[in-house]
């Protein structure tokens, strides 16, 4: 399954969903958990349904979305929002952090 | 594997795919960058159909959004080769994200289930549309730079716990 269709091309898998929602939503809509469940549901039926390779598209649509997103990158000033590459471990919490150390 | 290119779509047709790699292309021009080096395969995949209906197949997934559970390392930016092995029954408000194009996961980190389709599968296992599941979901980190390194170490690495699991299916979620 996957969000970016060109990226997808470039890369020819032996068959994929293509599901026309914002990167970040690949597994389906925003708190909305009978939606995410349709798109999982409805992409493993490409285990059945291919007979060759190829990518198709899933029927869903999510215009609020989009419009979530956009209205985010907007006020967005950066054009470049990757965060510094290094070998630091990038916990989301320091909770996190100090679990994960715990455990080492 | 996705970098600087941003989620808008055209506005003369609102409903056409967005075009990522055009996107970043200009992006790195703009910011003076040498051009990304996207991967195109270079060959038509083999394919095979399953030898089982979903509903008797073992199915396993691999999440590339850096995913992690808490108590687990977190993945780093700089060309990550590692992976993770979260069990199919972790809470799903344990599960978190490290990926270095972070602001793909701004709802993520709040709804796991927009990228990490955990409580989803196990719902259509419950219902019987899935057969039975891995007993523990992959992950690693989407965001390698070095294709090479994607090829000698983290392909290798995947395959391995792969093999392992014994799968009929596997569900591939990008981020």
């Amino acid at each position: 399954m996957g969000s970016a269709l060109d990226i997808l091309e470039a890369g020819q898998p032996p068959r994929a969903q293509f599901l026309n929602f914002p990167l970040g939503f690949e597994a389906g809509p925003f708190q909305d958990k009978a939606g995410q469940l349709d798109v999982i549901r409805q992409g493993l039926t490409g285990f059945q349904t291919f007979t060759e390779p190829g990518i198709k598209s899933l029927p869903q649509s999510w215009d609020a979305g989009w419009d979530r997103v956009n209205k985010r990158e907007r006020g967005n000033q950066s054009d470049d929002s990757r965060s510094p590459r290094n070998t630091e471990p990038q916990y989301q919490t320091d909770e996190d952090r100090q679990l994960a150390e715990e455990n080492i | 594997m996705h970098n600087i290119c941003s989620n808008h779509q055209e506005q003369s047709n609102p409903m056409a795919p967005v075009q990522y790699i055009q996107k970043t292309r200009e992006t790195y021009d703009k910011l003076g960058y040498p051009p990304y080096r996207w991967f195109h395969a270079d060959s038509t995949p083999a394919f095979t159909s399953p030898a089982k209906p979903l509903a008797d197949s073992r199915l396993g997934m691999i999440s590339t959004a850096g995913t992690y559970l808490q108590g687990q390392v977190a993945y780093y930016y700089k060309d990550d080769t590692s992976i993770r092995s979260i069990p199919n029954n972790a809470p799903i408000d344990k599960i978190r994200f490290s990926h270095i194009t972070e602001n793909y996961l701004a709802e993520a980190r709040q709804d796991p289930g927009t990228v990490f389709p955990l409580e989803s599968l196990s719902t259509l296992e419950e219902e019987g549309f899935i057969g039975e599941l891995a007993n523990e979901y992959l992950s690693c980190m989407g965001g390698i730079y070095s294709q090479n390194r994607v090829i000698q170490e983290l392909i290798p690495n995947l395959e391995s716990a792969i093999l392992k699991q014994e799968l009929d299916l596997l569900l591939l979620v990008p981020l």
